[in-house]
C-alpha cells in the first residue's frame, strides 16, 4: 500500500428515527480540528429536522419506557460493547475535536465507555433507589416509582465532545426516556459517530436522535416544542440558557440548567432523578374480612 | 343496578342450582372494605341534635326488638320483658312502645299474654338458634311451635357451614322451606351471622340470597358471636335491600342485631337508613333494632330532653 | 314525619378576630410601608370579617431580608433542635385545632367537617412528619450533609389555606430554610393565626415571615433578587408565568399547578364505594381541588346505572352554612370563582352537554354553586378539557382500557386520576400508564405527609410531602 493512497471520507449524517438523513435544508457547516484543519461537512439541521426528530423520539418512547429495566441494561450495555470496539476512531476523532494529545484522548475515551457501563448498571436500580412505600396513616399501600418523563431535549456540552455528550445522554435514556441530542456545535463529529455506534447496537431507533448544526438554531424549537417534556440545557451559554428556559416554561418543560460539571468525576443520580417524575399509587389494604370493623 | 326490573324467570333461573347461584351472586359488584367503612365512619359524624335527635329516639325506641335469649329465661322474665315492651318508660306514657319481644319458641305464648293488644309484637328466632346444624326438619318444627303459638315474627338463622362450602342451593331451599312455614301469619327474618360469614362480599351475596328466597328482613346477627351489627356491615345491607327494590319493586327490611348499646350508636344507625335506604326505611316495619340494653339508654337520653337533666340507671326500669 | 337534621352549628366564638392586621415580620406583626388594608369576607355571608394589608414592594423587601438575617443562625442550629421547633408548632396545631377550623372555614367557605376532620389533622401530621427528618438529612438520600438554599418565597392558594402552609413551611424549616410566605388574597387569616402558633412556638425571628397580598405582593416576592427557593402552588397560568420570571436566575423553583384528573371506572368495579369516590372526587371542597376527579370516564356498559347511582347520591348532599357540622357543601370562595365556575358550566350546556343537579337551594347570600354534572360530554368539550375548580363533573365513556387510559391521558394536565375495577392486574397496568403523578386506585382524594405530591406535565413539577419533597429545599 502507497502512501499517496487517498483516503476514503466519511459523510456525517444527522441520525433521526434509527435512519441518517441529511438536513432536510440540505445545508451544511466545515468542522475543523482545533488547528483550524478541515475534518468534515457536517449537517446543519433547521428547525423541521428539530421537529421530526421529536416525532421519532416520541414515536419510540412506549416501546423504550415501556420496555424491563434488566432490557435497557443490556442494550446499553451493548452499546459499551460496541464503543470498545470503535475506540480507535473515537480516540482519533476527540483528538482531533479537542485537541489532545493522544494519550488523554485515550483517558477520555475509556472514561466514556466505563460510563456508559456505569449507567447500563444503573437502570434497573434507580427505582429502588429513589421509589418506595410510603408509610401513610391509614389503611392504604402507597407505592412512588420513578417513571421517565418523555421526550429529552439535550443541548450537549460544547467543550467536552465525546465524555461530556455521554455523561449527559445516558442518564435521560437509561431512565426510559428518549432524547433529542444537540451535538457540540464546534465538535460535532463524535456525537455523529456515536450515533453510528447506536444504530448499530440494540437501541431501538428513535431513543436517541442527534442533531448538528448551531446550539442556538437547534434548541430553540426544541424548548419551544409542546411535546417535548424536559430540556438538559448544558450546552447552552447563559443568554441563550435564559432564553431557552423561557421558552421552554410555555408547557412547563422541566429544565436543567448549565452548571459547571467536572465530566471526569463519578456522576452522581441527579442526572437521571432530573428526568424522572414520580407516580405515586394509593390504594386500599383494610382487614381481611368484615370483623375489624367498629364504632 | 340495572334499572329495568329483570322478569320473574330471569330470577328463576337465577336460583336453578349452586352454580348459578353462584354465578348470580358472584357476579354481584365486589365491596371494598376501606370504603365501605369509610363511608359509614363518615356517616357516623352527623351531627343529630334537638328536634331530630327526639324524632330519633322515639323512632329508634319503636324499632325496638326486645330481646332475651338465654337459658336462664322463665316465664317471669318474658313477662316482665313484654310489660317494659309495651310501656317502657312508666313514668312517660308519651314514650312509644318497643317494636316487638323477641324470645325462643317456647316462650312464645308467654310472650304473646304479656304483649297481647298492645301492637308490640311477638318475634321468635327458630330453625335451632344460634348455631343452625341441625335436620331441616327439626328447623322446621322448631319454626312451626312458635307460629303456632301465635309468633307474628320468626327469625331464622341461615345454614352458615352450607353457605360458606359455597352450598348456596342448600342455604337458598332452607329459607324457601321456612318462609312457607311461616305462611301468612309470620314475617320471616333471615339471620346471616356475619361475624362469621366474614366478609363483606359475602355478606351482599347472602343478603341478595336471602331476598332471592323470600325474607321480609335480613338481619345481621344473632348477638350470639364476637362480631354482630357493626354500621359498615349495616350499611351494606341496606344498600342491598335498596338495589333488590330498585330491581324487583319488592321491598325488605334490615335488622342489625347484638352490640348496639347506646343512643348515640342507635342514632348512627337511623342516619344509615336515612341516608342509604331512604326515608321509606324509617318505620318499623322494614327497620328493627335486635338489642336489649340498648332500650334503657335510649330511655335515659329521652328524659335528659324532656327535662334537660342527665338522667341515671335508677330512673330506667331493669328487667 | 321525615328525619330532617335540626341545624347543629359550631360556635365560632372560638375565634378571636382583630379589626386589622398587619404583616408578620422579623418575628412581630408591623405596619405596612404604604399597603392599603383590604377587607376579606366570609364567602357563605359576604360578611367582612376583617381586614388585612397588601404588602408592597418594599414590605416584601424588609420580609426577605429578616429572612436572610435570620437564614445564618437557623440554618446553622444542629437538626434537632430545629426538628424540636417543628414538633412545637404541630402540637400548637393540634391544641388550636378546633380554633383554626373554625378560622378556616370561616375565610375559605369550606364545611367545618372537612377542615375538622382533612385540612387541620393533616396540618399537624404534616409539621410532625418533617420535624422528624431535620435531624436526619445525611439520611434522606441526598448525599452527605445536604445545605439548604435559603430564602424560600411561598405563594399559596386559597383553596386550603392552613394546609398549603403546611405544605411549604414543614419541609423549608427542617431543611434549615427560611421562609416569606404570601397566602392568597382571600384567605389571609390562617396564615396570619399561624403567625401567632409561631409566637407560641418561640421561633426565632425571622425564620417565618407572613405577607398578605394579592398576586403584585405574589410577584414582588417570586421576582425578589434574594429569593433563593420559589415554591408556588395555584394555576397553571400563573405558573408559567413564575417559571419565566425565574429562568436565567439560580432560583431553584416548585410548582403545583391546576388539573384536569380522570376517574376511571370499570364496569368491573366495587359501585357503591365508586360512587362515593366518584363524589369525594369531585365534591371535596366543593371541587376546587387541583387534583380533583373532574372528568368521569365510566365504561359504556355500566354508564346508565352508575349515574342513577350518582345522581341518588347528589341529592343526599347537604348545601349550607359551612359552620353546621351536617354541610356536605360549603360556598364558592370568591365571587370571581363563582363567576368563573358558572361561565364554564354554562359554556358546557351551550356546547350541547346535559346538566343535571340535585334539587337544591341555594342560599340568598354568599357564593354557591349546587352539585353539578354534564352527561354526553365528549373530549372535545370544552368542560373535558378546562379546569373549572369548582363542583361540576364532566362525564364521559369509553368502551375498552386502552381507550379509558388514552382518553385520561389526553390532556395537558397530570396531576392526579383514579381508577376503580375490582381486578388487581388491571389496576396496576392502567396506573402504570396514566401520566399522572398521583393515582388512587379504589379510593380518591387520600392525602398523607408521608406520600409524595405533584404533577406531570403542565401540573407542575417537584413533589411536596414524603422524603421527596426535601428536595425542593435542598441543595442538591
Amino acid at each position: 500500500m502507497s502512501d499517496e493512497r487517498l483516503s476514503v471520507l466519511k459523510t456525517y449524517k444527522l441520525y433521526v428515527g434509527g435512519k441518517f438523513p441529511r438536513s432536510e435544508s440540505g445545508r451544511v457547516y466545515e468542522v475543523t480540528d482545533s488547528t483550524g484543519k478541515w475534518l468534515a461537512n457536517a449537517p446543519l439541521s433547521s428547525r423541521k429536522d428539530a421537529r421530526d426528530a421529536v416525532v421519532a423520539a416520541r414515536k419510540a418512547f412506549g416501546g423504550w419506557s415501556g420496555a424491563t429495566a434488566y432490557n435497557r441494561g443490556q442494550v446499553l450495555y451493548r452499546v459499551a460493547e460496541m464503543l470498545e470496539g470503535r475506540r480507535e476512531q473515537f480516540v482519533r476523532e476527540v483528538a482531533d475535536a479537542e485537541g489532545l494529545p493522544r494519550a488523554e484522548a485515550v483517558a477520555v475515551v475509556d472514561a466514556t465507555i466505563d460510563r456508559w457501563v456505569w449507567y447500563a448498571g444503573w437502570t434497573d436500580k434507580i427505582a429502588q433507589v429513589v421509589g418506595g412505600g410510603n408509610p401513610v396513616a391509614g389503611p392504604f399501600f402507597n407505592l412512588s416509582s420513578p417513571e421517565p418523563m418523555g421526550v429529552v431535549a439535550v443541548v450537549a456540552p460544547q467543550e467536552s465532545s465525546f465524555l461530556g455528550l455521554v455523561s449527559v445522554l445516558a442518564p435521560v435514556i437509561a431512565t426510559g426516556n428518549t432524547a433529542v441530542v444537540a451535538a457540540s456545535e464546534k465538535s460535532p463529529l463524535p456525537a455523529l459517530s456515536l450515533a453510528e455506534v447506536l444504530a448499530t447496537s440494540d437501541v431501538p431507533g428513535g431513543v436517541v436522535n442527534v442533531l448538528s448544526g448551531r446550539t442556538a438554531e437547534i434548541a430553540a424549537p426544541l424548548a419551544a416544542h409542546q411535546d417535548v417534556n424536559a430540556i438538559d440545557l448544558a450546552g447552552a451559554d447563559e443568554a441563550l440558557a435564559k432564553e431557552l428556559e423561557i421558552a421552554a416554561a410555555d408547557n412547563l418543560k422541566r429544565v436543567l440548567r448549565p452548571q459547571a460539571v467536572d465530566y471526569s468525576g463519578t456522576p452522581g443520580t441527579e442526572r437521571m432523578t432530573a428526568f424522572l417524575e414520580t407516580k405515586t399509587v394509593w390504594h386500599p389494604t383494610g382487614a381481611l374480612g368484615a370483623a375489624g370493623s367498629s364504632y | 343496578m340495572p334499572t329495568s326490573a329483570p322478569t320473574a324467570q330471569a330470577l328463576a333461573d337465577v336460583t336453578a342450582s349452586d352454580s348459578t347461584l353462584r354465578r348470580f351472586l358472584h357476579g354481584l359488584p365486589g365491596v371494598d372494605t376501606v370504603g365501605l367503612e369509610a363511608r359509614a365512619a363518615s356517616l357516623g359524624t352527623r351531627s343529630i341534635k334537638t328536634t331530630a335527635k327526639a324524632y330519633a329516639i322515639d323512632l329508634a325506641i319503636s324499632m325496638v326488638d326486645l330481646t332475651t335469649l338465654e337459658g336462664a329465661d322463665t316465664p317471669g322474665k318474658v313477662r316482665a320483658l313484654g310489660a317494659k315492651a309495651v310501656h317502657p318508660d312508666p313514668t312517660d306514657r308519651t314514650t312509644p312502645a318497643a317494636a316487638a319481644v323477641c324470645v325462643y319458641p317456647d316462650m312464645v305464648a308467654v310472650a304473646k299474654e304479656a304483649v297481647a293488644g298492645s301492637g308490640v309484637k311477638v318475634a321468635s328466632v327458630a330453625t335451632a338458634f344460634p348455631a343452625g346444624r341441625a335436620a331441616l326438619d327439626v328447623k322446621l318444627a322448631d319454626v312451626r311451635e312458635a307460629v303456632a303459638a301465635g309468633a307474628d315474627e320468626i327469625d331464622m338463622v341461615i345454614d352458615r357451614g352450607a353457605f360458606l362450602a359455597g352450598k348456596y342451593s342448600k342455604v337458598y331451599d332452607e329459607i324457601v322451606a321456612v318462609k312457607e312455614t311461616c305462611g301468612a301469619r309470620a314475617r320471616l327474618k333471615v339471620i346471616f351471622e356475619t361475624g362469621e360469614l366474614s366478609t363483606y362480599d359475602n355478606i351482599r351475596r347472602a343478603s341478595w340470597l336471602g331476598m332471592l328466597a323470600g325474607a321480609d328482613f335480613i338481619k345481621t346477627s344473632t348477638g350470639k358471636v364476637a362480631v354482630n351489627a357493626t354500621p359498615a356491615n349495616t350499611l351494606l345491607m341496606l344498600e342491598a335491600v335498596r338495589d333488590f327494590r330498585a330491581q324487583t319493586g319488592v321491598q325488605v327490611g334490615v335488622k342489625p342485631a347484638g352490640g348496639i348499646r347506646t343512643s348515640k350508636d342507635a342514632v348512627k344507625f337511623l342516619v344509615l337508613v336515612n341516608e342509604t335506604a331512604g326515608a321509606d326505611w324509617l318505620d318499623n316495619h322494614w327497620f328493627r333494632f335486635g338489642a336489649s340494653s340498648l332500650l334503657n339508654d335510649l330511655l335515659m337520653q329521652r328524659q335528659k330532653l324532656a327535662t334537660g337533666r342527665y338522667s341515671g340507671p335508677d330512673y330506667v326500669t331493669v328487667d | 314525619m321525615a328525619f330532617e337534621y335540626a341545624p347543629a352549628p359550631e360556635s365560632r366564638a372560638i375565634v378571636d378576630l382583630a379589626p386589622s392586621y398587619g404583616l408578620f415580620i422579623d418575628g412581630e406583626f408591623t405596619e405596612s410601608a404604604g399597603g392599603d388594608l383590604v377587607k376579606t369576607v366570609s364567602p357563605s355571608t359576604e360578611e367582612v370579617l376583617c381586614e388585612y394589608t397588601r404588602a408592597t414592594a418594599e414590605d416584601v423587601d424588609r420580609a426577605v431580608q429578616a429572612a436572610r438575617r435570620a437564614f445564618e443562625k437557623w440554618s446553622a442550629l444542629p437538626g434537632a433542635e430545629r426538628a424540636k421547633y417543628l414538633f412545637r408548632i404541630a402540637r400548637i396545631v393540634q391544641e388550636r385545632s378546633r380554633e383554626l377550623a373554625v378560622l378556616e372555614t370561616l375565610d375559605n367557605g369550606k364545611p367545618i367537617k372537612e377542615t375538622r376532620d382533612a385540612d387541620l389533622p393533616l396540618v399537624a401530621a404534616h409539621f410532625f412528619y418533617y420535624a422528624g427528618w431535620a435531624d436526619k438529612l445525611d439520611h434522606a438520600g441526598f448525599g452527605p450533609s445536604p445545605k439548604p438554599l435559603g430564602v424560600a418565597g411561598q405563594v399559596i392558594p386559597w383553596n386550603f389555606p392552613l394546609l398549603m402552609l403546611a405544605w411549604k413551611i414543614a419541609p423549608a424549616l427542617a431543611t434549615g430554610n427560611t421562609v416569606v410566605l404570601k397566602p392568597a388574597e382571600t384567605t389571609p387569616l390562617s396564615a396570619l393565626f399561624f403567625a401567632d402558633i409561631c409566637r407560641q412556638a418561640g421561633l426565632p425571628q425571622g425564620v417565618v415571615n407572613i405577607v398578605t397580598g394579592d398576586g403584585r405582593t405574589g410577584a414582588d416576592l417570586v421576582a425578589h433578587p434574594d429569593v433563593a427557593k420559589v415554591a408556588f402552588t395555584g394555576s397553571t397560568s400563573v405558573g408559567k408565568e413564575i417559571a419565566r420570571t425565574v429562568a436565567g436566575t439560580r432560583k431553584k423553583l416548585t410548582l403545583e399547578l391546576g388539573g384536569k384528573g380522570a376517574n376511571i371506572v370499570f364496569d368491573d368495579a366495587p359501585i357503591d364505594q365508586a360512587v362515593e369516590g366518584i363524589v369525594t372526587g369531585i365534591f371535596f371542597n366543593q371541587g376546587q381541588v387541583c387534583c380533583a376527579g373532574s372528568r368521569l370516564l365510566v365504561q359504556e356498559s355500566i354508564h346508565d346505572e352508575l349515574l342513577e347511582s350518582l345522581k341518588r347520591r347528589l341529592s343526599t348532599l347537604r348545601l349550607g352554612d359551612p359552620l353546621d357540622k351536617n354541610t356536605d357543601i360549603g360556598a364558592i370562595n370568591s365571587a370571581e370563582q363563582l363567576a368563573r365556575i358558572s361561565a364554564l358550566a354554562e359554556r358546557g350546556e351551550a356546547e350541547g352537554a346535559e346538566r343535571w343537579s340535585p334539587a337544591c337551594e341555594l342560599p340568598s347570600s354568599g357564593y354557591w354553586f349546587a352539585p353539578t354534572l354534564f352527561t354526553n360530554v365528549t373530549q372535545a368539550h370544552t368542560i373535558a378539557r378546562e379546569e373549572i375548580f369548582g363542583p361540576v363533573l364532566s362525564v364521559l365513556t369509553f368502551r375498552t382500557p386502552e381507550e379509558a387510559v388514552a382518553k385520561a391521558n389526553n390532556t395537558p394536565y397530570g396531576l392526579s386520576a383514579g381508577i376503580w375495577t375490582e381486578k388487581g392486574s388491571r389496576i396496576l397496568a392502567v396506573a402504570s400508564r396514566l401520566r399522572a403523578g398521583v393515582v388512587w386506585s379504589n379510593t380518591f382524594n387520600k392525602f398523607d405527609p408521608a406520600s409524595p405530591f405533584g404533577g406531570y406535565k403542565e401540573s407542575g413539577f417537584g413533589r411536596e410531602g414524603g422524603r421527596h419533597g426535601l428536595e425542593a429545599y435542598l441543595d442538591v
